[in-house]
């Protein structure tokens, strides 16, 4: 199998920092806060540059929907090895609603548009843990999907997914073209080395905007309320079962 | 060599395979809580503004391109994950780890300014300062090594080589040499230009005979860069600069000392004897060897100056998270207010010294005279570090003075202040 490969890369708050709510309960604090590629987004876009250099696949294209700054995380995937990129540009409001079901739509759009072959996807972005958005976009595309991948290899014009489910592994054989979403243990992420920053600079990232693909943005979600969660309570030390039954009569659980 | 792992090493990362969530860095108590203060600690600086579309006409000093930012963020995650777990073992054993060393070569690190057609990275000076900044957070012993081969070695073989010496040598610093640069000796360390190797000309080659004390890196070095004189009665005006390979009969890399400090990155006497050397590997002309010297320790200040502003910022994030959780007295000790003076008045020196060193690397790429800027930059850089360090050993009390965490490491690694020019010559230049 040879073609093309869209990877979808997430701009998200990075993993390693503090998440505070904001003060009116609408959101969480992005202002000055780090941001960068979703990890699983990683593990998507490293499983792409690995395909082509297994010369099964002609070229990765990595796609991201937000604002401006999601040129970066563009960036950093052209510096992991995608050949070019596509920026989808939302902004404001609409960034603000933006979710599975609008992204799973462009990712659609665009799949037709470049005649893709493969969309790889994170399984989850580590923002919002929707775990939807490949699912979506193989059901809008009516392709078959390989979720949680923990191994895949292309075999002729089918692939062979090997997917952690919980209770353990499932190997399944899927027709090309396909989604798939990358879990963690698909493989490790390449660093993206200096001298491969230095060349992605020359790589295009191409500007496109929802409307252009004929996409409706509306979201039909409305987030009510942010807040933190509840503070961990002390727990209790019993030494007998007997004590734990009556404790648990007291508390009202049994 | 066999490198064995201290398994008792206190910050080893898991790999991100054994992790149950996303690459959560767990580690022991004191760092519980050091990933939430990343964000507030060290200064986050703002992307270049013009990137929202409007073009700032004097953008703050910490505006960087976006290649920078990549480099410096790619960097930081490269020596956070792969050089911080070998740290504690390498200072133990006084000894480079050859992972760090072929990952360095992997990155790209150890080729920041040269052309990618000799394999570098083609990227500009102030991407090597923000290199080594970054890596000096995490181990300064890694971080003179890049500083050496890029400020020094590199540079010199840019600016001064011939087309075929820069084809032989710059693929190779590139990719997998690493060079040392031969200038102090017993009898000469701050009155450099004092030495006495002398190189005797015949016909088409030279003999070098004499001795250097305090070579950087010479344990590993494929290259030297010798500094001899051709003719003792001109003084100066007759030192040169020659290539010298590794392999060469008469050189002799002598056993490296055992440091206080920066004991991971080797220091060691070389004697000549007899080292026959041909004409064409004179870099650059004769007797010119003393002004090369000094350009290139010029801008090797600037680096040096990087290496202690990261030196001072890795010790300082190492510390605060500690003091947030250690309670005393009923309070977090971050919560006294005599130390929240203490603890933001380093903050405040840290930041100084780092403009400064920014601002000389600017001014250097800018082509506007810098000397002044950069002896200052690395006489502040090194003053900060060291109050830095110490201050950071007493605010963690009794677990600063003990091996298990890593404070009283950055405190004697900081004693290398003097580098290349003692504090004192700094101040009169």
């Amino acid at each position: 199998m040879s073609g093309r490969v869209l990877v979808g890369v997430k701009r998200v708050i990075d993993y390693a920092v503090k998440i505070r709510v904001k003060a009116d309960n609408t959101g969480v604090v992005t202002d000055g806060v780090k941001h960068s590629m979703n990890p699983f987004c990683e593990i998507a876009v490293e499983e792409a540059v690995k395909l082509k250099e297994k010369k099964l696949v002609k070229e990765v294209v990595a796609v991201s929907c937000g604002p401006q700054q999601s040129q970066e995380t563009i960036r950093t995937a052209l510096a992991m090895g995608a050949d070019r990129g596509i920026h989808v540009e939302v902004s404001g409001k609409d960034y603000e609603t933006l979710g599975p079901l609008q992204v799973s739509k462009i990712m659609a759009a665009l799949a037709k548009k470049e005649d893709a072959q493969l969309i790889i996807l994170g399984k989850q972005a580590i923002d919002d843990d929707c775990n939807q958005t490949g699912q979506m976009t193989a059901a809008l595309l009516d392709w078959p999907q390989g979720t949680f991948a923990s191994e895949v290899t292309l075999d002729g014009d089918k692939i062979k997914v090997v997917r952690e489910i919980d209770g353990g592994l499932e190997t399944i054989k899927i027709n090309t073209p396909a989604v798939l979403t990358a879990d963690l243990r698909l493989n490790t992420p390449r660093y993206a080395t200096l001298p491969n920053i230095m060349k992605a600079k020359k790589k295009k990232i191409a500007n496109v905007k929802p409307a252009d693909l004929g996409v409706n943005l509306t979201s039909r979600l409305e987030v009510l309320k942010v807040e933190d969660p509840p503070q961990r309570q002390a727990g209790m030390k019993v030494e007998t079962v007997e004590d734990l039954v009556g404790k648990l009569k007291e508390a009202g659980k049994v | 060599m066999e490198i064995t792992m201290d398994t008792r090493c206190e910050y080893s990362l898991p790999s991100l395979v054994d992790c149950q969530s996303l690459r959560q860095i767990s580690r022991p108590s004191w760092g519980a809580c050091q990933s939430g203060l990343r964000s507030r600690t060290t200064s986050a600086p703002a992307v270049a503004p013009n990137q929202a579309g409007g073009v700032v006409a004097f953008p703050p000093l910490q505006t960087y391109s976006e290649e920078e930012s990549m480099m410096r963020d790619a960097v930081r995650k490269y020596a956070q994950e792969r050089i911080a777990p070998l740290v504690p073992m390498m200072d133990e054993n006084s000894v480079m780890d050859e992972e760090v060393i072929t990952s360095m070569f992997e990155q790209g690190l150890m080729g920041v300014e040269i052309d990618p057609e000799y394999g570098g990275t083609g990227s500009s000076f102030f991407s090597s300062i923000l290199v080594i900044e970054e890596l000096a957070k995490v181990d300064p012993s890694v971080a003179v090594l890049c500083d050496i081969q890029n400020t020094l070695i590199n540079t010199l073989f840019v600016k001064l080589g011939t087309p075929a010496q820069k084809e032989k040598y710059l693929n190779r610093l590139s990719t997998d040499m690493i060079g040392s640069f031969c200038l102090s000796e017993a009898e000469s360390g701050s009155d450099a230009f004092s030495l006495k190797t002398r190189a005797e000309k015949h016909k088409d080659y030279f003999i070098i005979n004499g001795s250097k004390m305090w070579i950087s890196n010479a344990e590993l070095s494929g290259v030297f860069l010798v500094m001899a004189n051709v003719d003792l009665s001109a003084g100066y005006r007759g030192i040169t600069c020659f290539i010298v390979d590794r392999d060469t009969p008469g050189l002799e890399i002598c056993k490296k000392e055992n440091k206080l400090g920066l004991r991971a990155s080797s220091t060691c006497p070389l004697n000549f004897d007899n080292v026959k050397v041909p004409e064409a590997n004179i870099l650059g002309e004769v007797g010119h060897g003393y002004k090369y010297a000094i350009g290139m320790l010029n801008e090797g200040r600037i680096g040096i100056a990087a290496q202690m502003v990261g030196l001072a910022q890795g010790c300082f994030d190492h510390t605060i998270p500690y003091t947030r959780q250690r309670v005393q007295f009923g309070k977090r000790i971050f919560d006294f207010q005599g130390m929240q003076h203490q603890i933001a008045h380093v903050a405040t020196q840290i930041e100084a010294a780092r403009l400064l060193t920014y601002n000389a690397a600017r001014l250097k790429e800018a082509g506007r005279p810098f000397i002044k800027e950069a002896c200052m930059a690395k006489y502040f850089s090194s003053e900060v570090a060291t109050l830095t360090t110490s201050k950071c050993i007493e605010w963690m009390g009794g677990v600063g003075f003990t091996k298990d965490y890593p404070i009283e490491k950055y405190y004697r690694d900081c004693k290398i202040e003097w580098g290349w020019g003692l504090q004192q010559l700094e101040l009169e230049l």
